[in-house]
């Protein structure tokens, strides 16, 4: 065996250690609770549903599409769904259009008191009782925001709530990318 | 006192081990899946613990108590009685929540490296064995001119000394 040969196998384990370190280093910095969305890329599955505060008027998946937007899914049991909400008043305020999907809420008065109080940034309000919908979606908890493109095809699903740095960073940028507008 | 201390320690361990079975007793009372055909009642059973809650970190959908995975119970419950197959089921759920929802991973590119991962790390064991044993062979047999003419040498003077 050469004598070069003889470094290289020498460096292999070292080598082998530091790649494990970086792949440990990184399993610690990742959250496990996050999935990717099945659904990245397809187009939006279909569903009825009828709105928040007309039970009789029902909506089907072809409100989704024609510009790009935004998909809310939340609920008044849900802490972080509070949290999230002043920052979705001031998106939509900016114009971002935001549709919201109530998900299991324990009542349709609590969920209208809860838009008539905080605000109602939502185009439209779809009210889905007993999670049909959002099994559509592979919804598997709230808050989850979906950006959706024009031709209502799913781009991106980000989880947990949103705020100025989840917009500054993937959620934003993707949504700024297919529409210039929502900046600063 | 240190049987007292085994025995506190078995008796708490009883009192845990009967309240994690009261429990999960409790949980399956909670709601009753019943079907008439017992081939369907055996899928049902084989899929929801099969199928893994994608709001846990690591429960199927049998285990968990959590809301999703009732849904997810519910929805299976209701395709295995219009007469799914497991595969239907599975997709169904795989189209929605990703692999991370069945317990058993798809061969892709990703997972490549754990199916194929220890069997590298086995070929790689015998490559360095196979290596080193060569290579030790190779030092054994490599003697100089020189060499032989001393080893001769020490021979010699050794079957002389056996001789005197």
């Amino acid at each position: 065996m050469s004598k070069q040969w003889r470094w290289v196998v020498l460096l292999l384990p070292l080598l082998a250690f530091l790649v494990l370190v970086g792949f440990l280093m990184r399993g610690l910095f990742s959250d496990p609770t996050e999935l990717s969305s099945a659904l990245v890329g397809k187009p939006v599955p279909q569903f009825s549903v009828p709105d928040i505060y007309d039970p009789s008027q029902i909506y089907t998946e072809e409100v989704l599409k024609g510009e790009p937007m935004l998909l809310n899914v939340w609920a008044t049991w849900c802490p972080t769904c509070r949290a999230e909400h002043e920052y979705l008043n001031q998106l939509a305020a900016e114009g971002v259009t935001i549709i919201g999907l109530n998900y299991k809420d324990d009542s349709r008065d609590k969920a209208i008191n809860w838009l008539n109080t905080l605000g109602d940034p939502y185009r439209l309000n779809l009210f889905d009782a007993n999670g049909a919908v959002a099994l559509e979606f592979g919804v598997y908890g709230a808050p989850e925001t979906f950006l959706i493109d024009a031709d209502g095809r799913i781009r991106y699903r980000h989880v947990g709530d949103v705020n100025e740095r989840v917009w500054q960073g993937e959620l934003g940028q993707r949504y700024r990318a297919l529409t210039g507008k929502g900046e600063g | 006192m240190r049987s007292f201390c085994k025995a506190t320690l078995v008796a708490a361990l009883l009192v845990v081990l009967a309240a994690a079975v009261a429990t999960s007793v409790q949980a399956q009372e909670t709601e009753v899946y019943t079907f008439e055909e017992p081939a369907k009642d055996a899928l049902f059973k084989e899929l929801i613990t099969e199928l893994r809650c994608p709001k846990c970190q690591n429960q199927s959908i049998a285990d968990s108590d959590a809301e999703l995975a009732r849904d997810l119970r519910d929805r299976t419950y209701l395709m295995v009685q219009r007469g799914a197959s497991k595969q239907e089921v599975i997709d169904y759920m795989v189209a929605r929540y990703g692999d991370f929802v069945h317990y058993q991973p798809p061969m892709t590119v990703a997972t490549s490296i754990l199916w194929w991962g220890p069997f590298a790390v086995l070929a790689i064991g015998a490559l360095v064995v196979l290596v080193r044993v060569r290579s030790q062979r190779k030092t054994e047999v490599e003697l100089s001119d020189e060499d032989r003419a001393r080893l001769e040498h020490l021979r010699s003077a050794q079957q002389e000394d056996k001789d005197s």
